[in-house]
């Protein structure tokens, strides 16, 4: 592989954008409508890149596997959404923005990238105010903010508790209307399983017809992939249980290097696992941080009720460990003292891996019914899947995956190292560094999707001689072949254990070994595991009925056959990376008290994993970090 | 697959209206409502065969002596009814064809028996009519009728018991179709505003028990011996 | 504890289907509907069997995939709760659950339990948006919106297309769906440029799709897993007159865009 090039802009940070803009080569008008572009996904990122390259008048094609653009897991998104318009008069700015996500990252993103994040945040408020979200307003009609996820302002942007929900029907009513316009043509229920890359570049993707089973091939001359997060390679998570990496892994074995995938937030407000049964976790939203206070009983073994625990034999351990930030630590610092209780034999419920989340103080400051009035309908989900009532007793959380910072490495044009595939959203390495700040992937989604990817793309497809390459071509028999004989195999092992059983015990795995605290003998064991468990997998697994049908089972089956695969990836990154920073924890590399410990000598740089073929151990490529703006300083929120 | 949304065709007004569900919808629900509000002045008319037969008589008299307004009254009433009819039965069959596979289960958890029986309550209703028409109007079905004399035509008439019997049925079908109707017509046409319980009636209850209630007082009265 | 399933198996759009009976055992309480169906499957996968086809993803009540019919009612007994909110602790022991699909012309059945919904997309794509290509929007505060109004632009929003209205009305119409997007856009001010254009053509669409009409049921409402209110068909009603008779001519689309 050519060595990395980030493609940043030369410039003063606040100048590279606009600057860049100019630079770039610009697509004539009258021939974007030569230009087919693949969007794969229609979550915020690929809804919004769809309609608005659509806009623009290129030819789209767009895919998703769900059976409607609309169900993207973007949807389930509660908080909120960033933008820098410092509206509440608070001391808000794009500085401000960019300096919070670089340092809530730990120091692990590329400064430009993020800067023009910031950037763009404010637009991507008013395009969807413009599309008729209804976000949260004041009386006067102005728009609402909340603080949230620990930012000391308060710039989130919010419609009640289904920011995500809104966003994604924003971009997928505009999407809509390109379809209804017969500008874009959309193809759910259809699952991307492989990537054609031609003389080098991105020409097109082989897909299944996930109703008939269908294997097609369609070509374009740029492949953007919008396939989200892969955080189910944990098993549970709170993505959405059909969320998988299959887009992603295949590129990468296509080329495309793989930045970063360890890093993997874990959220700390999660609902604990109650049983074997249980197929994913829920998110209660962080916004609960705001009020609620977290503690566990102060003596191991303490088994009372916890409201007959007097309030001195309770440890608010947030608040004691970090009196300035308190309750409001980041999602990594407040996911792993969590985890550090429990692991003192302090975890309350059942299971004993569990934190109390406490409302009595807020109730007896402001009332249940000002508690109902901001929490209702996450106390009504929480009442509902527990059985509990959290008015009366406190709610139980315990951390779980929640989102992957790590995905496909892009350049500052979002290109990924295949020329012509670019990638947008959750599935690129992103702007979020180490760890991600609450309310910020919607943001990241929605900047990538309307404002940068439609301007860089332009630049690649302006300067790049497309030979004429349609589906006939010998690459995508190949790769149709490929994919083709991946089912059949899948079909034909006719073994005895199910899919979910594997992954389950895959998830297992990773969850214990490179879950939230990861050591090298812990990581080693996994770099063990993964291929054994895997290669139990293609001997014993079973996949009933045809690929000639909609087939549930071998749906699932080639997703988890890659998270089989890629699970090594991310326990090898895991253990290349001896610092310990943002969401990756190395409990070799810890301060005194325990605090996640950086090596910027060694470490400040992007891991991009390049695959060097079968049973062969990717190659690392690094592209080193330069903060030319901030300082880098060990992340403090004492 | 999502592509091919059907632009409406360039029509007039009155085919966009006519030609989707809501347009029939609001035509069923106008027409209704005109029929409501006949039905309160019809029944407001019979209560008086109470205070006797001077009284009724006159009312019909001064009723049958407006002349052209009768008919224009009685033109209305057939056009709503003959709208009412159309707009119920093509909707009905457009209802139809929408759930060709019936569930093998059901457990209807808020539609009221009056909303589920309002299409068969509608037919019985028509049958009603019909023979009302030829029994109390031209008095073609009636044993004994004497043009003028209201009073004794339903004296008569109610001494019959199955006629009784129908009429009082009728007017369960007429209090049951009035109860989802009407409440229904005014939300179809809009002329509601935002409520915290959008399913209650008590407007439409009270239009259908009184109306049903004094129509069928009528009969009741004669067949218990109070009006002879 | 232990249920038995009476579910509808259907191989493919053109298989007759028909309803086929299975044990669950020793399922938890605790357990969600879904994780009830997944354990059930995992019998039949671990025979060889093909699963239970089931469509499902967020598992939390916002995505609308899931979409079942149990024991004849849409999304299950639970009010206001998608049927993967569904746990077993609201049955009890012994019972026997009837599980089918939404049934509806308009949803013709793929396998099993999932139906194909994209009518729904369709209705959307014929103007349930607001024309406002990215790039050309004014500062998000330079439009006041009522507190009032976005609030319950906000409870018309809450729609997840699952399709539970149609499932569960006598008629299988979809006005509430169609009521809820035409209310959300129409209430707030950025919609209404297009509020006369977008109610017609949507309307047309959804009686092109072959739903059935409102006869008010109210039964939409109660199946809502989102609580959408039947009001919000009023004002579609409203809005449909008001446009159909006072509202400007269609014209053809000029440029892009
Ligand atoms: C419970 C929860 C709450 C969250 N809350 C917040 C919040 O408050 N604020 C915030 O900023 N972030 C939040 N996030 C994170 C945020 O929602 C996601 O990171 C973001 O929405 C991802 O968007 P995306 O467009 O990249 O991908 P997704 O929304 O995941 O979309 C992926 C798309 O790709 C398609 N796809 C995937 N693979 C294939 C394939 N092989 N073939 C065809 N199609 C494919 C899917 O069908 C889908 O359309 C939350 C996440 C979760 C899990
Ligand atoms: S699975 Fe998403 S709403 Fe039920």
């Amino acid at each position: 592989m050519t060595p990395l090039d980030s493609r940043v802009p030369a410039g003063p940070l606040a100048e590279k954008w606009d600057r860049h803009k100019f630079e770039m080569q610009l697509v004539n008008p009258a021939n974007k409508r030569k230009h087919p572009i693949i969007v794969v996904g229609t979550g915020l990122a690929g809804a919004s890149a769809a309609a608005t390259l659509s806009e623009l008048g290129y030819r789209v094609q767009c895919f998703c596997f769900h059976d409607s653009p609309r169900r993207a897991h973007s949807i389930a998104a509660q908080g909120g959404i960033n933008a820098a318009k410092n509206y509440q008069n608070d001391g808000d700015s794009v500085f401000r923005l960019f300096y919070d996500t670089i340092k809530g990252g730990d120091f692990r993103a590329r400064e430009a990238n993020v800067y023009r994040l910031a950037q763009v945040s404010g637009n991507i408020i008013d395009q969807c105010a413009a599309q008729g979200v209804p976000f949260a307003r004041e009386y006067g009609g102005l728009l609402a903010n909340r603080s949230f996820g620990g930012a000391q302002v308060s710039r989130t942007f919010y419609a009640r508790g289904q920011t995500g929900q809104q966003l994604l029907l924003g971009a997928y009513q505009a999407l809509e209307r390109q379809i209804g316009r017969g500008a874009v043509e959309m193809h759910p229920h259809t699952e991307m399983l492989d990537l054609v890359v031609v003389d080098g570049r991105a020409r097109g993707i082989v897909v299944r017809d996930l109703v008939t089973g269908r294997i097609e091939s369609y070509a374009a001359h740029a492949v953007v992939l919008a396939t989200g997060g892969y955080g189910n390679v944990f098993f549970l998570s709170t993505n959405a249980r059909n969320c998988n990496v299959t887009a992603t892994w295949r590129a990468y074995k296509r080329g495309a290097a793989f930045g970063n995938p360890c890093f993997t937030q874990i959220h700390p407000t999660c609902i604990p696992v109650s049983g074997d049964y249980q197929s994913k976790l829920t998110l209660m939203s962080e916004s609960l941080r705001n009020d609620g206070r977290v503690w566990v009983p102060a003596r191991i073994g303490d088994a009372r009720p916890p409201r007959d625990i007097p309030e001195d034999e309770r440890d608010y351990f947030l608040e004691r460990k970090y009196p300035s930030f308190g309750n409001l630590a980041p999602r990594d610092i407040a996911s792993r003292a969590a985890k550090q209780a429990c692991d003192e034999g302090r975890g309350v419920g059942p299971t004993r891996l569990g934190v109390y989340l406490d409302f009595a103080d807020a109730i007896a400051r402001v009332g249940a019914q000002a508690i109902r009035d901001r929490y209702g309908n996450l106390f009504d989900m929480y009442e509902r899947i527990t059985d509990e009532n959290p008015y009366a007793v406190p709610m139980r959380i315990y951390p779980a995956v929640h989102y992957t910072m790590g995905g496909l490495w892009v350049d500052y044009n979002l290109m990924s190292t295949i020329p012509g595939l670019h990638v947008i959203g959750e599935a690129n390495f992103s702007d979020h560094g180490a760890n991600r700040l609450g309310a910020s992937a919607l943001m990241q989604g929605l900047a990538d999707g309307y404002f940068v990817l439609p301007a860089t793309i332009g630049d690649y497809l302006a300067s790049t001689p497309f030979a004429p390459v349609d589906t006939s071509h010998p690459a995508f028999r190949a790769v149709e072949a490929d994919v083709a004989e991946r089912t059949t195999r899948l079909l034909g092992v006719r073994g005895n254990r199910t899919v979910d059983s594997f992954h389950r015990q895959l998830g297992k795995i990773m969850w214990e070994k490179c879950g939230m605290a990861r050591t090298e003998a812990g990581l080693t064991e996994a770099l063990a595991d993964i291929p054994a468990l895997r290669e139990e997998f293609w001997r014993t697994v079973t996949v009933p009925g045809s690929g000639q049908e909609l087939n549930q089972a071998l749906e699932k089956a080639g997703r988890v056959a890659d998270f089989l695969e890629f699970a090594e990836l991310v326990c090898l990154d895991a253990l290349h990376r001896t610092e310990s920073c943002g969401g990756h924890f190395r409990e070799e590399s810890q301060t005194a008290d325990g605090e996640a410990l950086r090596d910027d000598a060694h470490f400040a740089y992007v891991a991009a994993w390049e695959y060097a073929g079968e049973g062969t151990a990717p190659v690392l490529n690094k592209e080193p970090l330069e903060f030319e703006t901030v300082h880098l300083s060990q992340r403090s929120y004492k | 697959m999502t592509e091919g949304v059907a632009a409406p065709r360039p029509t007039t007004r009155l085919e966009r209206f006519w030609h989707s569900t809501v347009g029939k919808k609001v035509v069923m629900a106008a027409t209704g409502l005109i029929m409501v509000a006949f039905v309160i002045g019809h029944v407001a008319g019979n209560l008086l065969v109470f205070a006797g037969p001077e009284r009724i008589n006159a009312y019909s008299a001064f009723l049958h002596g407006t002349g052209e307004l009768l008919w224009l009254v009685r033109l209305v009433l057939l056009a709503a009814v003959v709208l009412h009819i159309i707009s119920a039965y093509q909707l009905t069959r457009i209802d139809m064809r929408a759930r060709p596979i019936a569930y093998t289960t059901r457990d209807p958890q808020v539609s009221t028996l009056a909303a589920r029986t309002i299409r068969w309550g509608g037919v019985l209703l028509l049958v009603f009519i019909v023979f009302h028409l030829l029994h109390m109007t031209t008095g073609t079905v009636h044993p004994d009728f004497v043009p003028g004399d209201v009073y004794s035509n339903v004296v008569v008439a109610f001494r019959v018991w199955p006629v009784t019997l129908f009429y009082v049925l009728a007017m369960a079908a007429l209090g049951l179709h009035l109860y989802h109707g009407t409440w229904s017509a005014f939300r179809t046409l809009g002329l509601v505003r935002p409520s915290a319980e959008p399913l209650q009636r008590r407007g439409a209850a009270a239009v259908a028990i009184l109306v049903a209630g004094a129509f069928a007082a009528v009969p009741l009265a004669v067949a218990l011996g109070l009006l002879r | 504890m232990d249920v038995t399933l009476r579910v509808w198996r259907q191989r493919g759009p053109s298989d007759p289907g028909g309803i086929v009976e299975y044990p669950a055992t020793g399922v938890s309480p605790d357990a969600s509907f879904l994780e009830m169906l997944d354990l059930v499957n995992e019998g039949l996968m671990a025979r060889g069997e093909p699963p239970i086809a089931f469509a499902h993803d967020c598992r939390e009540g916002i995505c609308g995939a899931c979409s079942l019919m149990i024991d004849g009612i849409a999304h299950g007994p639970m009010a206001g709760a998608a049927t993967c909110q569904v746990h077993m602790r609201s049955f009890s022991d012994g019972a026997t659950i009837t599980i089918e699909p939404w049934r509806a012309a308009a949803f013709p059945v793929l396998k099993d339990l999932i139906v194909d919904r994209s009518a729904l997309d369709r209705i959307i794509a014929a103007g349930g948006f607001v024309t406002a290509a990215t790039g050309g929007a004014q500062d998000a505060n330079a439009v006041l919106v009522p507190k009032e109004a976005a609030d319950r632009a906000m409870d018309a929003a809450a729609c997840i297309g699952c399709g539970a209205c149609v499932a569960a009305c006598p008629n299988a119409s979809a006005s509430l769906f169609t009521a809820a997007k035409v209310s959300h856009l129409g209430l707030m001010p950025q919609g209404q440029p297009e509020r006369s254009r977008r109610v017609i053509r949507m309307v047309a669409q959804m009686d092109a799709e072959g739903f059935g009409d409102c006869t008010l049921f109210g039964e939409c409402q109660d199946a809502c897993p989102k609580e959408i209110s039947i009001d919000v068909i009023a004002r579609m009603h409203r809005d449909h007159m008001r446009a159909v008779w006072f509202g400007g001519e269609e014209r053809a689309e000029t440029g892009p865009g």
